[in-house]
């Protein structure tokens, strides 16, 4: 079974090695074919690991030993339990369809087998990710999922807008790591180790320990790291106020989009704060930033869903607001509900951002809506799996998004931690707003007129089979998945993983009172979210179907609120004038003033020029002439003598 | 150690002798041979500073491959050499460089080659001695003697401001050793007349000459390193400097400052260290945000570099005086991982300057499209430079900031932002240069790099990978000594 473990890895880096380093040689045919032979290893090798831990063999040991550095012992490790099978199972399935989906998108693309090397890559890195025993290692498959993203982002790299968004990610991702490492060194100091299984054991004991960041103000210790390790959670999932990146970052091709940007890396932050939860869990305070954070993200991301024209952006909101109640249900020690709707999210965002790329290969690479139009009538498959993955999105009960976010939306209501009134409105309202942009999404893109040029229509067709295999299988799971709620979420599935302190039990509370699957469809009827749901999609299909003429007046009478949301509340604008513009200020300040003028100009020459004044001082008295020397002699000798005698 | 071979004076004397060899060979008629001689004597010079790790026992904090003779009597001078774990890893490390250094000016330079061959060979000989003198004087002398040759790689094979800068450089670091000199002497005295270093360790002196003597070798070691505020010469000297000059001026001659630090300041000044410690501790994270902020704003890749190694030194001098050993070992680290980054990163601008002769960065752009290789190379090195796990930059980076930690929340929360500001200046310059369409018909023009020259950044990003995904063997040499080291310190002497 190690050899097994070894091979989830390994499988995707051994095909991206072969495709990157050979990709020349061996052509475009085997490189696919080998990196998505590799992956299918993976996505195996990944399925017998996760019946074998349902039949309750987890596994913790050591791969080999990084470093040792005086007591310490840094290993490369694996952690294999409920938690990391489930998301070897989902990313190694996530990405085979996406290995088989860049077949048809990437077909006439220059760089073909680059790409095939860098999903292949990036599955190696999530792994490794996810597998982790200790957090090195998941600092290493962090950082290695924010590189292997940075070089999709910029993949057409002669872009500018591309080359900007990939730098921006890795900036802004830095910044959340900046947290996370710190975070990791307090673990480092306090619990003498990184591995997870000792530092969880050690937790209950260092609950009441301070720290004094800011001398006289002690804070306790588990709240610090908690904060700072969720501060990495913000960059990698995308967080406010660390999400800019994540809506730039569809400048990447569509798969990595799908594949990177909406179902696997961003929940990376998701992941770890669940698998932390031995940590979260004795912070109140963590717990309450973390409810916050989420909900703010949650529902304003959502809103600026509702302007956006281009069919990638509406999509990437969406994930950041989807991202948002991940996080919401985390800070109400929902654990196992954030990872259930990771999962579920995983397959719907998934089939939305591959449909989405469908559309836009059948566009000849066009994005904007507004050109769209009645699609569904060329499309039949890319409209349906992509109808599908919208009522998962919006909630409509018995589709896999409903169980995951109707839970969520329960333990919010049951939790009991500060902040937990605002999280509330925000994932409610956000039910609205979601069903309202993801139906405004299917409406402008599907049904009524078709609006782009004449050119573009007679050429429009459904994708090839490549592309519309993939949207089919992960369709299935977008219906069912969310089946599993009773086991997964409720059930003992994560009770060995995943803790929960007794008194945040909003999801046991649920427990009691879940029946079973069709009973929570039912009780959903008379509830507000699943209205909320209903209502968004009538509103979207009125402004959208019927009345088109609506939004344009909405949008001139509102025309203040309209900016604010087209600019994404002009946070953008924000950083780089703050950030961008304050940095490069202080840097040439620094370097101008400092460096040039006072170091080198002042001391360094202005030394050397000392040296020389007084150099040519001096010499003025080396004059050459014997009377000059003898006049000086007799003036000493007076004043030798003068002091000698008295 | 049984080994009675004088090992160390071959790994000393054999890269000199074969300089000596390639002066021999006179003008530019015979460049070829100079050419051949000395890349055999790089390599010879490398295998036979193997067995130095192969033998290396890392149980033992002791000297090891001693060889000690008297060279003046009349003043108790020795020819004492003997290494350690701190001093073998950086042996190694400069046999490494020569050679690739060597193939790296093969067809660059066409002037005075044998000149400029035989003077790298001295400056590898020259600096093996450095790291492996147990007596004052003559690691003073060795200390000095490499200044020359570096003097003269700039001076002569420079670029058009090549004289202000080996004079600035020659001038600068001469001071600061002129200063070591004095302390040596005061040692001797106080020492009753002993030179050797080891003498030195055990001397019981009281806090205000240590005081002194520290700042004495301070001035020393903070300008080869270099340290905050007297790292100005560096920009200048790596922006002259012919690209060979870079790489080792930045992978093996700062090293020296560095390796200054552990067998001097700190074991003979003990109580003024951890007294100046905060000092120290300040200065190396003003390198860290200060020269970061800087790195970000330069138009010269060369002095992009620069700076950005005074900024990866900083974690040098920083882990030094944390005081304890992940630390300490993270220092070291960083040393040996610098020497592969930071020469690689010069060797990547050097492939660029041979083609197009200019070191703008706005003078590049869309290098990617006409050099994919050279592309894949240069992402690699920019992101070990930036610190990425899985590559050798972030070995020491990491361990020092968990090192620092330890001693203050603030200090280590300065020294991370350097994944912030490392990844900014490195990620800006390669987008600049790299990435967009091709931006000029200069650019339009360029070819992908040669066999020699993928050969050399192979070489590296195997090394760079290599010791960040298996850092173990690395720190596995050194424990023993850092151990000792850190007894020894934590001893006060007054």
């Amino acid at each position: 079974m190690q050899t097994l473990y070894l091979l989830v890895p390994l499988a995707p880096l051994v095909g991206a090695l072969t495709a990157g380093l050979f990709g020349r040689y061996i052509g475009r045919e085997w490189s696919h074919r080998v990196t998505i032979s590799l992956v299918l290893v993976s996505l195996l090798a990944s399925l017998v690991i996760f019946f074998d831990v349902l039949d309750g063999n987890v596994f913790n040991g050591s791969v080999y030993t990084w470093l040792v550095s005086g007591d310490t012992r840094f290993e490369v490790g694996f952690l294999i339990d409920q938690l990391s099978a489930t998301m070897m199972v989902v990313v190694s399935f996530v990405s085979l369809m996406v290995h088989i989906y860049t077949i048809g998108y990437m077909h006439d693309d220059a760089g073909y087998q680059r790409f095939f090397s860098y999903i292949s890559l990036f599955t190696f890195s999530m792994m490794m990710l996810v597998m982790s025993n200790n957090f090195l290692q998941l600092f290493f498959g962090w950082e290695a999922v924010g590189l292997v993203s940075y070089l999709l982002i910029g993949f057409w790299y002669t872009r500018p807008t591309a080359i900007y968004a990939n730098m921006k990610a890795f900036l802004v991702n830095r910044v959340g790591d900046f947290g996370f490492l710190l975070g990791i060194a307090l673990v480092l100091m306090y619990f003498g180790t990184l591995d997870y299984v000792s530092v969880f054991e050690q937790a209950p004991t260092k609950v009441d320990e301070t720290i004094a960041v800011f001398p006289g103000i002690p804070w306790l210790l588990v709240t610090v790291i908690c904060i700072l390790l969720f501060i990495g959670a913000m960059g990698k999932s995308a967080q406010f106020p660390l999400h800019v990146w994540l809506p730039d970052s569809m400048e990447g091709p569509t798969p990595i989009s799908a594949l990177i940007h909406a179902a696997t890396m961003v929940t990376a932050g998701i992941f770890m704060v669940a698998r932390m939860s031995p940590l979260f869990e004795l912070s109140e305070t963590a717990l309450s930033v973390i409810l916050i954070i989420g909900g703010i993200t949650t529902l304003f991301m959502a809103l600026v869903a509702v302007v956006q024209n281009d069919i990638k952006r509406v999509v990437a909101y969406s994930t950041l607001s989807q991202l948002g109640y991940m996080t919401v249900a985390l800070g109400a020690s929902a654990y196992s509900a954030a990872i259930f709707h990771l999962m579920t999210h995983a397959f719907f965002k998934a089939v939305l951002f591959l449909g989405a790329g469908s559309v836009i290969i059948a566009m000849h690479h066009e994005q904007n809506m507004q050109k769209m139009g009645g699609l569904r009538r060329y499309m039949p498959i890319t409209y349906g799996t992509m109808f599908i993955a919208a009522l998962a999105s919006a909630g409509v009960p018995g589709f896999s998004g409903f169980f995951s976010k109707d839970a969520i939306i329960e333990a919010v209501h049951y939790a009991n931690v500060p902040g937990v009134g605002f999280a509330y409105f925000c994932v409610l309202t956000t039910v609205f707003v979601t069903a309202l942009y993801t139906f405004r999404l299917i409406f402008m893109t599907f049904h009524g007129t078709t609006r782009m040029d004449e050119h573009t229509k007679d050429h429009l067709h459904e994708s090839p089979w490549v592309v519309t295999l993939p949207l089919v299988i992960l369709a299935l799971p977008t219906i069912a998945a969310g089946w599993f709620i009773g086991p997964i979420v409720f059930g003992d599935y994560f009770n060995q993983v995943i803790h929960v302190s007794p008194q945040h039990n909003a999801i046991e509370k649920l427990g009691a009172e879940f029946t079973g699957i069709v009973g929570m469809m039912i009780h959903a009827l008379s509830t507000a979210p699943f209205w909320l749901s209903v209502a968004g999609i009538f509103t979207a299909w009125y402004l959208y179907c019927v009345r088109t003429d609506i939004p344009e007046k909405i949008k001139l009478r509102l025309g203040f609120l309209y900016n604010l949301l087209d600019r994404k509340y002009y946070i953008d604008e924000l950083y780089s004038w703050l950030f961008a513009g304050g940095t490069r200020t202080l840097g040439t300040a620094l370097w101008k003033f400092g460096d040039m003028k006072i170091i080198d100009g002042f001391l360094v020459n202005g030394t050397a020029r000392a040296v020389a004044f007084s150099a040519t001082l001096v010499r003025r008295y080396q004059t050459g002439y014997i009377y000059h020397y003898a006049f000086t002699m007799i003036v000493g000798i007076f004043i030798i003598l003068t002091f000698w005698l008295y | 150690m049984s080994f009675e071979f004088p090992l160390l004076s071959l790994v000393i004397w054999l890269p000199i002798v074969f300089g000596i060899v390639v002066f021999a060979t006179g003008n530019d008629r015979n460049a070829n041979l100079a050419r051949v001689i000395s890349l055999a004597g790089a390599i010879l010079g490398f295998i036979v500073a193997i067995p130095l790790y192969g033998n290396f026992d890392s149980a033992s904090g002791i000297m090891q491959f001693v060889e000690n003779h008297a060279w003046f009597e009349r003043f108790n001078v020795n020819y004492h050499l003997g290494i350690d774990g701190i001093s073998m890893p950086l042996i190694l490390l400069n046999c490494f460089i020569t050679p690739l250094v060597i193939v790296a000016g093969w067809e660059v330079i066409k002037e005075r080659v044998s000149q400029y061959m035989g003077a790298f060979l001295l400056m590898s000989g020259i600096v093996n001695g450095v790291f492996a003198s147990l007596d004052a004087i003559l690691f003073y002398v060795f200390w000095e003697a490499s200044l020359i040759p570096m003097f003269l790689i700039i001076g002569i094979w420079g670029g058009p401001n090549r004289v202000y800068a080996a004079i600035k450089f020659f001038l600068y670091t001469l001071l600061g050793s002129l200063l070591m000199l004095i302390a040596f002497i005061y040692l001797y005295q106080t020492s009753g007349g002993s030179f050797s270093i080891a003498d030195y360790h055990q001397l019981a002196i009281p806090l205000t000459p240590q005081i002194l003597i520290f700042v004495a070798f301070l001035l020393a070691f903070a300008v080869k390193v270099p340290m905050w505020p007297v790292h100005t010469w560096l920009p200048d000297a790596h922006v002259e400097a012919p690209t060979g000059g870079s790489v080792v001026l930045a992978a093996i001659l700062l090293k020296l400052g560095g390796y200054g630090f552990l067998r001097f300041s700190l074991p003979i000044a003990p109580d003024a260290s951890h007294y100046l410690a905060d000092m120290m501790i300040v200065l190396s994270l003003i390198a860290v945000v200060y020269i970061g902020l800087i790195a970000l704003m330069q138009a010269d890749m060369k002095k992009l570099i620069a700076y950005s190694s005074v900024a990866h030194m900083g974690f040098v001098t920083l882990g030094f005086f944390l005081f304890n050993a992940i630390g300490i070992e993270g220092a070291m680290v960083q040393m040996i991982s610098h020497g592969f980054i930071s020469g690689a990163m010069f060797l990547c601008v050097g492939v660029l300057y041979d083609r197009l002769h200019s070191r703008q960065i706005a003078d590049y752009g869309g290098v990617v499209n006409k050099m994919p290789a050279f592309a894949a190379f240069f992402m690699l090195f920019a992101m070990a430079n930036a610190g990425l796990p899985g590559t050798s930059g972030f070995v020491g980076e990491f361990m020092v900031i968990m090192g620092s930690m330890q001693i203050n929340f603030w200090y280590a929360f300065l020294a991370a932002t350097t994944l912030i500001f490392g990844a900014a200046y490195t990620l800006w310059m390669y987008k600049r240069v790299i990435f967009g369409a091709v931006a000029s018909p200069a650019v339009e023009q360029l070819s992908d790099v040669s066999k020699r020259e993928f050969a050399i950044l192979a070489i590296l990003a195997v090394s760079v990978l290599w010791m960040g995904l298996y850092p173990y063997p690395v720190t596995e040499v050194m424990h023993a000594t850092i151990d000792q080291l850190l007894a020894h310190v934590s001893n006060s002497k007054l």
